[in-house]
């Protein structure tokens, strides 16, 4: 009981944020819609009532595409254990897990960073060299070179390599000459991106036939992680558990581990730190080839497991929201699961939506901003839902 | 001018700053305005000079009523604050300084009449007796001379109201005999005083009237002739305070730190310590006096592995320290209480157990192969609380959280946990109540009775007297004398701390 209401406590701010971003987002897309703005003046109600219909429609498919269609629910329940129906029910709520599996990984990979102090941009990268690193061991030791299970193995292990050792860079030169970490990494994303246009472009070994486009030969012909749903339809797949098992493993080691002790004193007080004869630089160095293996980690599974291809962009948005991930998250790993599912949440959900109106993408990431700026500030979502009219003290005590 | 506050009343989020506060001051006196740290002493001051706007109670002048919606409406109503950090430009002169902000003009264009500004400045320190060379440039200026600056600059806007925060703690004692003067003169020139401070003396000295100030509200009003200090101790605190730190004579033995010929660098680069040759000895204390800022901080950080020491020799029983790093110093028997806990003595954001455990965490006691014991940890902290009488809901709270003098309980609880044979501890009241002044003195001079050899730094004279078996003085990074208990008057080392040597 008293736990409960311990969780309750917990999620209620971000609940509060998420609605009144929704809230908030709902205004902007009644007075972004043209027909909207063009009937106000000669029929406000309309005008107002088309709007407001108009944007209940859109977070019904932002909804139904994030959890799931209740009709389709109601079918498959109906419908005595007919996989079809099943899968049909369940895909979007799989498809929203599946899209926050990169944002786990590399949402708890900048949190190991940001513990430390460090400003860790570089995830996108370290999440692309984990992806070349998974799939150079898939082609290397896959396709029944090696048995399944060693194959899976060597990925995430070549996928860690590769990740740590693009996040040492950084690291290594932050703690010998003091390079700001949050430009060199932010250059290294833009490396990443290139080496894997590269490598992708000019190996037979690993461009796909015929050799026009720059993409790898599909994985799935050398490694296929196995899935762990009873319907094979749904790709949901071992990387989920592993990146839970992450979370749990990056917890152990912050708050449990002589090592994490130190990398936290580093992150809040660097001066308390060699104080307590903490090393700056070794601090440094852990932190950043940890924060690398586990973005390398998810960079590897996603690639193999998910995506089954490796390509320039594979990283896509991941780096810049699992930023925010981590910080609305509050750098906690069970803080970054529940906010990446979130994330994966809108924007699998997201996608339906665009499909089902005529609602543009970019709303779609203004809501998801809205989200992350409501939750990053709690006192502005209780300001809104407060009295609005009532004086706030302005002094702040010193 | 006469000045009234009037039940001022100043709430932040989870602190009531000040509770109805009431206090006054007539034309020509001298109001002495004691308490602790976080009794509402700034927030009060804030107030008045039209930083905060008090959420109740009044400001009257005269018997009228003001409202201060910025600091300029203040400074218009004729209330001059001193800061206790100054607010000057370094390569100003001293007539520029005083003049910034209301510049006579001349001609057309409103160009500076930089010759009618010395003539009012040099009338204006003649006046009041602020003896100040109006040509010189404020960097080339000690301290004391300073301050004197900042006050002929809240004369020069006519003020008729001076308020001095904390004056005294920048100045050496013949420093502030001098400030006490020119507040007399001031006074008897019928301008009104606010002094406010936490030194008791300072109080009895200077002030026609003391108001005393206990978490917020009035503790209690008195006058000098009336109080004495044990007194307005107790009114400060709500208890009777032990004010002199009760200790057997030393039983000094053998050296334990040697220091020769140590030269410290500063940031800058420039000599910091400048060949410090010393020695602490098993069973005394050693107190470092001086004005802040002459090589204390510096000398520390290299005696305890947080700066280089640039040439020199530290020596802790036979075993060479000067390129120790801090953990090796700290293992091998120093225990550091550092001058800045904010910043080098704990860690916020993490518990009381968390930081009580800052360098020892390490030790095979609370970490075995890679991970924390917390069973152990608990234990121990639990131990140290109890020890130490660190009054907190649980040993996992936010040690931010925790007033400083707890704070400061579980890092002296921390230092002392280890086998300790030299105790290095810079400042180590600074900013603490009384009560816990008394806890921490008592704790240092235990370990001296342990036979520990302890090296205080502290720029309050009153605790180097009170503690040092043997007082040095430093002065522009040297030590300018060593003086025995019982050599050391607070006249002798004031003249020391100034640089005079004779």
């Amino acid at each position: 009981m008293n736990g409960l209401k311990k969780f309750g406590s917990k999620i209620r701010i971000p609940a509060l944020s998420i609605s009144v971003a929704l809230l908030v987002g709902a205004i902007f897309i009644i007075f972004t819609d043209i027909e909207v703005l063009g009937g106000l003046l000669s029929d406000p109600i309309g005008a107002l009532s088309l709007g407001i219909g108009r944007a209940a429609a859109s977070y019904s498919a932002l909804f139904r595409g994030a959890f799931g269609d209740p009709e389709n629910i109601g079918k498959a329940l109906a419908s005595n254990g007919d996989i079809k129906l099943w899968a049909r029910a369940l895909r979007p709520i799989v498809e929203s897990v599946v899209a926050s599996v990169p944002l786990i990984f590399v949402g708890l990979g900048v949190s190991v960073a940001f513990r430390t102090g460090i400003f860790n941009i570089g995830g996108a990268g370290q999440y692309t060299m984990g992806a070349v690193g998974g799939t150079l061991a898939a082609l290397l030791f896959g396709a029944g070179v090696t048995p399944a299970p060693i194959a899976i193995l060597l990925v995430m292990i070549f996928g860690v390599i590769g990740g740590a050792a693009w996040a040492f860079i950084p690291g290594y030169l932050k703690a010998r000459v003091g390079a700001s970490e949050v430009i060199t990494t932010i250059m290294l994303n833009f490396i990443a991106g290139q080496f894997v246009f590269f490598l992708v472009s000019n190996f037979e070994f690993i461009q796909k036939p015929p050799r026009i486009q720059p993409v790898s030969k599909e994985l799935s012909q050398f490694v296929d992680l196995p899935g762990i749903l009873p319907i094979s339809a749904l790709r949901m797949d071992i990387s989920i558990i592993i990146a839970l098992l992450t979370a749990v493993a990056v917890s152990w080691f912050l708050f449990r581990s002589t090592r994490g002790f130190e990398l936290r004193a580093a992150g809040l007080n660097l001066a308390a730190a060699k104080y307590a004869g903490i090393g700056a630089g070794t601090s440094i160095i852990t932190a950043m080839l940890i924060s690398g293996a586990i973005s390398g980690l998810g960079g590897a599974l996603v690639a193999v497991g998910t995506i089954k291809q490796l390509s320039p962009g594979i990283a896509g948005s991941v780096g810049f929201t699992a930023i925010a991930i981590a910080l609305v998250g509050g750098t906690r790993p069970s803080g970054v699961v529940a906010t990446a599912l979130v994330f994966g949440l809108l924007q699998h959900g997201g996608s339906l939506m665009q499909v089902e109106t005529s609602i543009p993408i970019e709303m779609l990431l203004f809501i998801q901003a809205l989200v992350i700026a409501f939750i990053a500030a709690p006192e502005l979502t209780l300001g809104i839902l407060k009295n609005p009219f009532r004086r706030r003290p302005r002094s702040v005590a010193k | 001018m006469r000045l009234e506050l009037q039940k001022i009343t100043k709430q932040f989020p989870g602190v009531l700053a000040n509770d109805r506060i009431s206090i006054s001051v007539d034309k020509g006196q001298v109001l002495g305005l004691l308490g602790e740290n976080g009794a509402g002493k700034t927030t009060l001051m804030n107030i008045l000079s039209g930083l905060y706007r008090p959420d109740s109670g009044k400001i009257l002048i005269d018997g009228k009523e003001r409202i201060f919606r910025d600091p300029a409406q203040a400074i218009d109503a004729g209330i001059g604050m001193v800061h206790q950090h100054f607010m000057l430009v370094p390569v100003f002169d001293v007539t520029e300084s005083v003049v910034l902000g209301n510049e006579p003009t001349k001609g057309p264009l409103g160009s500076f009449d930089r010759a009618t500004a010395r003539a009012q400045v040099v009338e204006l320190s003649k006046k009041h007796g602020l003896h100040v060379d109006p040509d010189a440039k404020i960097e080339s200026l000690p301290v004391g001379v300073r301050q004197r600056v900042e006050i002929l600059k809240a004369l020069y806007r006519k003020s008729d109201i001076l308020v001095l925060d904390e004056p005294s703690a920048v100045l050496t004692p013949q420093e502030t005999e001098e400030l006490f003067e020119i507040i007399r003169g001031l006074a008897r020139g019928g301008t009104s005083v606010i002094f406010i401070t936490h030194k008791l003396n300072e109080v009895i000295a200077v002030a026609d009237k003391i108001t005393v100030l206990r978490r917020g509200a009035v503790a209690g009003e008195t006058t000098p002739k009336k109080a004495t200090a044990a007194k307005l101790a107790e009114m400060m605190v709500g208890r009777e305070v032990q004010l002199t730190v009760s200790r057997s004579k030393s039983k000094v033995a053998e050296p334990i730190l040697q220091v020769k010929g140590l030269n410290v660098l500063n940031d800058a680069g420039g000599l910091a310590v400048n060949n410090a040759t010393f020695e602490v000895r098993s069973g005394e204390i050693l107190a470092v006096a001086g004005v802040q800022g002459n090589g204390q901080t510096e000398l520390v950080e290299a005696l305890t592995g947080l700066r280089l020491v640039d040439s020199g020799t530290v020596v802790l029983e036979k075993k060479p320290l000067h390129a120790g790093s801090p953990r090796e110093i700290a293992m091998a028997g120093v225990a550091h209480i550092p001058e800045d806990r904010n910043r080098d003595g704990m860690v916020k954001g993490m518990t009381i157990a968390e930081n009580y455990i800052l360098n020892t965490y390490h030790l095979p006691q609370y970490s075995k192969s890679g991970l924390l014991n917390r069973k152990a940890i608990a234990a121990a902290t639990e131990q140290a609380v109890k020890d130490f009488d660190i009054r907190t809901p649980s040993i996992s709270t936010d040690i931010a959280s925790l007033s400083g003098g707890n704070q400061q309980k579980v890092i002296v609880a921390r230092e002392f946990s280890r086998n300790v044979r030299l105790v290095i501890a810079a400042q180590p009241t600074r900013g603490l109540d009384v009560g816990s002044i008394e806890y921490i003195h008592r704790r240092i001079v235990e370990q001296r009775d342990a036979g520990a050899a302890v090296l205080i730094v502290s720029t309050e004279l009153d605790e180097v007297l009170a503690l040092g078996d043997r007082v040095a003085v430093m002065y522009e990074g040297r030590i300018v004398g060593i003086l025995d208990a019982k050599e050391a008057t607070r006249e002798r080392v004031g003249l020391l701390m100034g640089g005079i040597t004779k």
